[in-house]
């Protein structure tokens, strides 16, 4: 059971549209994803990296193609159905850190707990912890507008952590940040890494996906190459068995 | 789940805090509506009290029977004895018949005096008129055969001329005529002819046609107790025959009488009544319903503000029906808060307006607490399309907008 991939894309196709004005952003996607893995996804813009990824963070379903998470066929779920996948397994970090304004940020930390039915007790010590974690206890009771972005962005994080996923999804979450913000999140995200969680971040900053240990490069709505095993930084849990990339060059 | 909807309500009521005066005025339909309804049925029922009890007051199953021309300038003649005796025997139905005179006159007594009426009736009169005798006792039958002169006074006749403590036996003047207190009747809300049916001396109906009106048979008006299990339409008609005939009335000659029927004032002001208080209630309803689409109008600008709250909501795992209750609990406890405010509103105007129409305030809570279930239903009837809305939000489009 524990050999099957985490996350295994075939031929996955997204197409926006209709008819004529239809417009075909992922042509046909294999990607696999083992646990415990850095993914970073670079590739020039329009290239289907965050339509890629809004399937992948079960937000979206792909046009054709099949999605297996944990060995769950994603496709076939109900919206209600991938709510609760999300909910379960997923964490979010936005590049526009979406916070709820004029909440507080343990109180934004909470959220995701809150549509687990956890008690406020819980629910309070989980985000306090979680805000610990990421260095921002002391602000617990700052909303978002007293903040600076890097901050924010580290509140995002202690938010998509709290509910402890399985995977943290992040669509340039240096985006809105200046180098050193952008460098304390990713050894942030490192460090989070080293705990087990995979992470998946989609990047247009070389110096950003140095923290990776998977490169995926994408092209036209193709996985045009993917480059695994790269960072030695931490002791890795398990030698990325590259499988090479099994990725086809797409005609453009 | 209970956590769940805690939560929600805190978050609700801390939207409505955010935006203070926008609740207020979006719930004002309601809170009119709401008012208006509960004010107009408060009054309502006080007014139909007050008009049971006045009616109540007449007597029930009574015809009040006086001289009177269509034009009333012109004086018409009085009736008989002889014509209430006529009407007791040969209108079947009819119960009994007893006549009434009224003058005004000045009561004295310890030296003071009064302004009053002094009213001839017999027993009779007072049974089908509800008089009531509230100390002393009534006339005896030799007192009316004989037109002794013993009075029973209003209380009003009390209250100025007497000290209250000593009435019965006391012996007292009306006019020209001394006489003895035998009793004080009850305190009334409404005679025949309009005025205070408690500034009254009542005396045996002989007494006062010998001693006042100077003619032994003349009688002012009378009433009637008829048998309720007989049609009152059919007696009417009867009665109007009976008495055309003994007046000489002409065939196309307009009665010189009037009837009035007690059982016909008391339904013709429920109805009023009723009526006044189905327009105000129509104009409520309209008002409801302006103030149910104010709430939906702003509940949905409230979801296109927060789309992006919406999408993230979505995107860390809120399931559609989890949204759509929040917006749900929000529409209604904004619409409650307008129901509470309404009925706040609503129990100071009827106080104030029942004590200025003189009316009985009657608190109904059946009333109260309709319009407060009444409010939270239009939470959830208008506030069902937006929450929806919310709910069906894409959340990657959600979490773009702006
Ligand atoms: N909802 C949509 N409707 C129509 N077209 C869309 C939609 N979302 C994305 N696209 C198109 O799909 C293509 C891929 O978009 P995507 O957002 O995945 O690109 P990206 O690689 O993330 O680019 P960027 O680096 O600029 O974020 C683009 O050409 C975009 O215009
Ligand atoms: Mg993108």
């Amino acid at each position: 059971m524990s050999e099957a991939p985490l996350i295994e894309l075939e031929g996955i196709t997204k197409t926006f549209g209709e008819g004529a004005a239809a417009f075909q952003a992922l042509k046909g996607v294999d990607l696999t994803i083992e646990r415990g893995d850095f993914v970073a996804i670079m590739g020039p813009s329009g290239s289907g990296k965050s339509t890629t990824m809004n399937i992948l963070g079960c937000l979206d379903v792909p046009t054709g193609g099949r999605f297996r998470f944990r060995g769950i066929e994603v496709q076939d779920l109900s919206r209600d159905q991938r709510s609760l996948l999300r909910r379960r397994y997923l964490g979010f970090v936005f590049q526009g850190f979406n916070l709820l304004a004029r909440t507080s940020a343990v109180e934004n930390v909470e959220l995701p707990l809150l549509y687990r039915g956890e008690s406020k007790k819980l629910r309070r010590e989980a985000a306090e912890r979680s805000l610990d974690l990421v260095g921002l206890l002391p602000w617990a009771d700052h909303t978002p507008a007293e903040l600076s972005g890097g901050q924010q962005q580290r509140v995002a994080i202690a938010r998509a952590l709290v509910t402890d996923p399985d995977v943290l999804l992040a669509d340039e979450p240096t985006g809105n940040l200046d180098t050193e913000r952008s460098l304390e999140i990713m050894e942030l995200l490192t460090d989070l890494n080293k705990t087990g969680i995979t992470i998946l971040m989609v990047t247009h900053e070389e110096e950003m996906a140095q923290y990776a240990r998977t490169i995926v490069h994408f092209r036209d709505g193709l996985v045009e190459r993917v480059d695994r095993g790269l960072k030695a930084g931490a002791p890795s849990v398990s030698p990325a068995t590259s499988h090479t990339t099994s990725s086809s060059v797409g005609s453009a | 789940m209970l956590g769940m909807i805690g939560a929600t309500m805190l978050l609700a009521l801390r939207e409505i805090r955010r935006h203070l005066l926008r609740s207020f005025l979006t719930t004002l339909g309601i809170i009119i509506g709401v008012a208006a309804v509960i004010t107009m049925v408060t009054l309502g029922q006080g007014l139909t009290a007050d008009v049971q009890e006045e009616v109540s007051g007449l007597g029930s199953d009574v015809f009040i029977i006086f001289p009177q021309r269509s034009d009333p300038n012109i004086p018409a003649p009085a009736f008989d004895d002889a014509d209430i005796r006529a009407v007791e025997m040969q209108i079947p139905g009819v119960m009994g018949a007893a006549g009434a005179v009224s003058t005004n006159t000045t009561a004295f007594h310890n030296g003071q005096d009064w302004a009053t009426s002094v009213d001839g009736a017999d027993s009779e009169f007072f049974a089908a008129q509800s008089i009531d005798i509230a100390e002393g006792r009534g006339f005896s039958d030799t007192e009316e055969s004989r037109g002794e002169s013993v009075c029973i006074i209003g209380p009003k006749v009390v209250e100025e001329i007497f000290v209250a403590d000593r009435v019965i036996g006391e012996d007292m003047r009306v006019g020209n005529v001394s006489c003895q207190v035998i009793g004080v009747i009850e305190e009334r809300s409404n005679s025949v002819g309009g005025g205070d049916a408690n500034d009254v001396v009542f005396m045996p109906l002989k007494t006062v046609q010998r001693r006042f009106i100077g003619n032994p048979d003349n009688v002012q008006y009378f009433v009637v107790q008829y048998d309720p299990t007989y049609s009152s339409a059919t007696i009417q008609q009867q009665l109007i025959g009976l008495l055309r005939e003994r007046r000489v009335i002409q065939d196309g000659e307009g009665n010189n009488f009037n009837i009035v029927d007690t059982a016909e004032i008391s339904e013709t002001l429920n109805n009023i009544t009723g009526t006044m208080t189905a327009v105000v209630t129509m104009i409520a309803g309209i008002s409801l319903l302006v103030g149910g689409i104010g709430i939906m109008n702003i509940m949905l600008v409230s979801v296109t503000e927060r789309t992006r709250e919406i999408g993230i909501r979505l995107a860390i795992g809120a399931l559609a029906r989890e949204v759509r209750l929040q917006f749900l609990t929000e529409a209604v406890v904004l619409c409650c808060f307008g129901g509470l405010i309404g009925i706040l509103l609503a129990l100071g105007f009827s106080i104030l307006l029942a004590s200025v129409a003189e009316l009985p305030f009657i608190f109904d809570p059946t009333v109260n607490i309709l319009s407060f279930v009444f409010s939270a239903v239009m939470g959830i009837v208008f506030g069902y399309y937006p929450a929806h809305r919310a709910s069906r939000l894409d959340p990657i489009d959600a979490l773009r907008h702006e």
